[in-house]
């Protein structure tokens, strides 16, 4: 079943939660909604499921108009951020509950529903718990719980809201996979709404970026990672270099920094946003650029070392004046650099804004022809 | 309830974004909206307009001549002068006791705080005969007292004491969870700062607490202006001496004088309606100053 | 989370000079002021004895003011139970304009005085009110007699079930019922099988708070009762017409039935708040791996 959403306006008193927003949500596939708070992806989860009235616009299940059916006939799973358990049944009743609120007709015999209830029990790994209250369940067990819940009348769409905010990170991890397992099972058509951009890179086959009532970017994780739409995706995924001055004869300049822009006919202000695994170090100056820098800090993080810089002699205002970039651990072994040690920045792909574009231009000096590294998880 | 359905149906009809707005998710709006309506309605507002029509059935200066009446105008200095003592009194104890309650353990607390609720189930009548047995100059406090001097029964002090017992719950319960609430970390954070006992109650404790303590009282002040059958017994009842006006207000209806018995209690009625909307707009300020909300 | 006991945490008062100073003043004064009426009450209608005792609980006219008021306690709580609830539901669950007004609204008979209430009732539905005076033309009487005395008490204890539940309500979010909805149940299911479960201590409570209320109403009563012997007195009014008639015994006979339910309504209250703590306690020891 795909989801369309076509011109949806929603306004909660002056403020503007979602302007104009259109998408196409592909069957079988798991979409992430991917933005800071007040970016309008929960408004726009709830709207699609029925649970919000959008001010204007339509939403289609398979081309069928769906935007004045009420929630209840929508036939959609829907996973709350704080699970919504029923409190006073236990595990088994709570899964049972949309079975057993079927109407009469279409009501299975009471031994299905149960049979059905020992299913999900199974599936999500917690049959000894059937008759235990939510209350004595750990953050983890019960998100399992809503989610067996909101499957079992088999709907053909899941839409989960921040289902993994609450938890710790350990469970959260765990509960990723799992949750991508079960797609991959089932194949709902399902969409996911979380501030998480590792979650959404990490679990989704279609990321839908989105600020301020906007949609920003709508691309596979991959192909967004690795080409960001806009200065506001960029700063969104993760720390990112900048390097801000004014473009004269095919370079970039401010104060001492230098970076020779390659096929760049633009002159005037520019900003360049380099992702910390565009950039290498090195202990003298490239031919393209010249950007440097004093080591501030290094951490041992997981399976690359960080690195983070202030550049010498220029500022970089984009990124609170501190650069950071990726070595590894053999890298790191040798040349061991310490804090205030001085390095150069040397930039293999970059991303050049310039004046007022919104879309960056990729400038490449790579010198073999591979792609830079692509980290998705760490 | 069709008349339910058919006022929902109105409202959906006349303001649509105000029928159809996100209450559509959620079950029940207009059967709940219904029933409130037609109760509320029936219930509260409608005997409002008897009083409106008796009064306005009289002359601006017939009206004023019965709210002016001597022994009336003493009856309001006698009910709010005793009201307001015991809402002060009310104010002490009932802190005193939310404090000791939240603040302290001790054998009988359990009882003693359940026996603050008392006064509120209890029904009027029995509080006022008792209060007047106990207070009696020959009742086991009267007794007592009346060796000291002090006369209760059937004096403006039996009024105080009717007062301040019948509306003691509300002080103590509108102070308590506040109290509950206090983070020690404020205390311990004064207490480093080398703040004796008596400082931090007095910067830190107390700041937060004086909303709570002034919603209380002035509830308890609402409340004590009307009281009426707990008052009755023990105050004796004195024209200009120990008279509250909700009695003066039954005197005049037994005299069948229903036009001087609207006029004072639309006077009574005003003014607890003021107070009313006051706590609560004062309530909603005071909880979002704190809360954020 | 007893503070006190720690001396590590020490808060302000709990020094061991000031600590028994309050507790002791506070008990004083809850036992002078609270506890000690409560004991009189009932030591004053065993004042001539158990065989008095009995004998004046079952007067004909005690009986039959027991009758009365339970009557009118029967008519009233359950009116008051559908509203409170309708009115919890509305204002907890949905927003609309003049939401905030209805709450306040209900305080109304909370900040009126009884007699004003009674008043307001007899001005409208006695015979020269406008509503009184048409009814007696299909010649119905609705003051001095039990009618006006089920309206006035219905009146006066509209606010209870209400106030029981709207904080809960309130508090306790829409969450559940929202997934209840998603998950295809109707209304009626749904306030079944999530709603109520889940304010069920809170009704009781309000139920019982009522009905406590509805029994020992006086000021308002006394205004439309007619104060017939016999045929329009309710208990309390029984109570004072004994009182009245220096019959002490016999006034604190009745008064002992009234206190008992107050105590019943405290012991009650005493339980749903002890059973709400236990959930909350088992709620906060819940995160297990």
């Amino acid at each position: 079943m795909t989801i369309t959403v076509d011109g949806i306006n929603k306004r909660f008193g002056q403020f503007q939660a979602l302007n104009n927003v259109s998408l196409n949500i592909p069957e079988g596939k798991l979409t992430a909604l991917l933005g800071p708070s007040g970016s309008g992806k929960t408004t726009l989860l709830r709207i699609i499921a029925g649970l919000e009235s959008a001010d204007s616009g339509q939403v289609a299940f398979s081309g069928k108009d769906v935007t004045k059916l009420h929630v209840r006939d929508r036939n959609i799973g829907f996973v709350f951020q704080h699970y919504a358990l029923f409190r006073h049944m236990t595990v088994a009743q709570n899964i049972a509950f949309g079975l057993e609120s079927l109407p009469r007709k279409q009501r299975p015999p009471k031994a299905e529903i149960q049979k059905r209830v020992s299913e999900l029990l199974d599936m999500i790994q917690l049959p000894h718990l059937a008759q235990r209250f939510p209350a004595q369940l750990s953050g983890g067990q019960k998100q399992r719980v809503a989610l067996a819940r909101s499957i079992a009348t088999r709907p053909k769409i899941l839409l989960l809201d921040e289902p993994f905010g609450a938890l710790d990170a350990k469970v959260r991890k765990d509960l990723r996979r799992w949750l991508r397992n079960l797609h991959d099972e089932f194949h709902f058509t399902s969409i996911f709404v979380t501030h998480d951009q590792e979650e959404a890179l990490e679990l989704s086959d279609q990321v839908v970026v989105m600020s301020q009532g906007n949609v920003e970017q709508v691309n596979e994780p991959t192909e967004l990672y690795a080409r960001p739409d806009s200065r506001f995706v960029f700063d969104f995924l993760g720390q990112v270099n900048v390097l801000s001055g004014e473009v004269k004869h095919g370079s970039l300049n401010q104060g001492n920094a230098r970076v020779t822009l390659p096929g760049i006919q633009h002159q005037g202000s520019a900003q360049l946003y380099l992702r910390p695994h565009e950039v290498r170090l090195a202990t003298g100056p490239a031919e393209h650029a010249n950007l440097p820098l004093r080591i501030e800090a290094v951490s041992l993080i997981g399976s690359e070392v960080r690195v983070e810089l202030r550049p010498e002699g220029w500022a970089s205002e984009g990124s609170d004046n501190i650069w950071e970039v990726g070595i590894s651990h053999a890298e790191f072994n040798n040349q061991r650099p310490t804090r205030g040690d001085l390095r150069y920045a040397v930039p293999e792909v970059g991303h050049l804004f310039t004046g007022k574009d919104t879309q960056p231009v990729t400038v490449s000096w790579a010198e073999s022809e591979s792609l830079p590294r692509v980290r998705l998880i760490n | 309830m069709s008349t339910a359905n058919q006022a929902s149906a109105v409202i959906q009809q006349r303001w649509p974004r105000i029928g159809n707005r996100s209450k559509r998710v959620l079950p029940g709006f207009g059967l709940s909206l219904g029933i409130s309506l037609l109760f509320i309605s029936l219930i509260l507002m409608l005997p409002l307009t008897g009083l409106v029509m008796e009064v306005s059935a009289m002359s601006f200066d017939q009206f004023w001549f019965v709210i002016t009446d001597p022994r009336v105008v003493a009856s309001y200095k006698v009910t709010a002068l005793a009201a307001l003592s015991a809402s002060l009194f009310n104010g002490v104890f009932g802190l005193l006791l939310a404090w000791v309650l939240v603040r302290y353990e001790f054998p009988g607390k359990r009882l003693i705080d359940a026996v603050v609720d008392l006064p509120f189930a209890l029904p009027t009548a029995v509080a006022g005969i008792v209060l007047a047995t106990l207070f009696a100059e020959n009742g086991w406090y009267g007794q007592w007292l009346s060796k000291l001097g002090i006369d209760v029964a059937f004096t403006p002090v039996g009024i105080v004491v009717a007062m301040a017992f019948t509306s003691l719950p509300f002080v103590v319960r509108t102070v308590q969870p506040v109290l509950e609430e206090l983070a020690p970390e404020d205390e311990e954070a004064a207490v480093s700062l080398g703040a004796s006992d008596a400082l931090v109650f007095r910067r830190v404790i107390f700041p937060a607490l004086w909303p709570a303590l002034l919603t209380g009282v002035a509830l308890s002040f609402t409340r004590s202006l009307g009281e009426f059958g707990a008052v009755i017994f023990i105050a004796g009842n004195m024209p200009y001496v120990s008279e509250v006006t909700s009695l003066m207000i039954f005197v005049r209806l037994q005299e069948y004088d229903y036009a001087a018995a609207s006029a004072i209690a639309s006077v009574v009625l005003l003014v607890s309606l003021v107070m009313l909307f006051a706590i609560t707009l004062w309530q909603a300020r005071y909880l979002k100053r704190i809360e954020g909300r | 989370m007893n503070a006190s006991q720690s001396s590590r945490h020490r808060r302000v008062g709990d020094s061991p000079a000031i600590k028994w100073l309050l507790i002791v003043t506070a008990v004083a004064v809850a036992i002078a002021l609270l506890i000690m009426p409560l004991l009189v009450i009932f030591v004053e209608a065993l004042g001539a004895g158990w065989g008095t005792l009995a004998d004046n609980l079952t007067d004909q006219y005690t009986l039959h003011a027991i009758g009365l008021t339970l009557f009118v306690a029967a008519l009233t709580v359950p009116l008051n139970l559908v509203f409170g609830t309708a009115l919890a539901w509305l204002v907890t669950r949905f927003r609309f304009p003049g939401r905030k007004l209805l709450i306040t609204l209900i305080d109304i008979p909370f900040a009126v005085s009884p007699v004003v209430a009674g008043l307001l009732y007899l001005l409208l539905y006695g015979r020269n009110g406008w509503v009184g005076s048409w009814l007696a033309d299909y010649d119905m009487q609705l003051m001095f007699s039990w009618p006006g005395i089920v309206m006035v008490t219905v009146f006066v204890t509209c606010p209870f079930v209400a106030r029981e539940l709207i904080p809960l309500m309130q508090q306790q979010g829409s969450e559940e019922e929202e997934a209840g909805v998603v998950l295809g149940a109707s209304g009626w299911r749904i306030f079944r099988t999530i709603t109520l479960p889940n304010i069920k201590w809170a009704l009781i409570y309000g139920v019982v708070l009522t009905n406590a209320r509805a029994v020992g109403e006086f000021g308002a009563v006394s205004v439309v009762s007619g104060n017939i012997r016999g045929q329009t007195n309710t208990l309390p009014l029984h109570v004072e017409l004994l009182y009245q008639d220096y019959n002490i015994v016999g006034a604190f006979a009745s008064a002992s039935l009234l206190a008992g339910i107050a105590v019943f309504t405290l012991a009650v209250k005493g339980f749903v708040e002890w059973r709400q703590t236990r959930t909350l306690n088992r709620l906060q020891t819940e995160e297990t791996a």
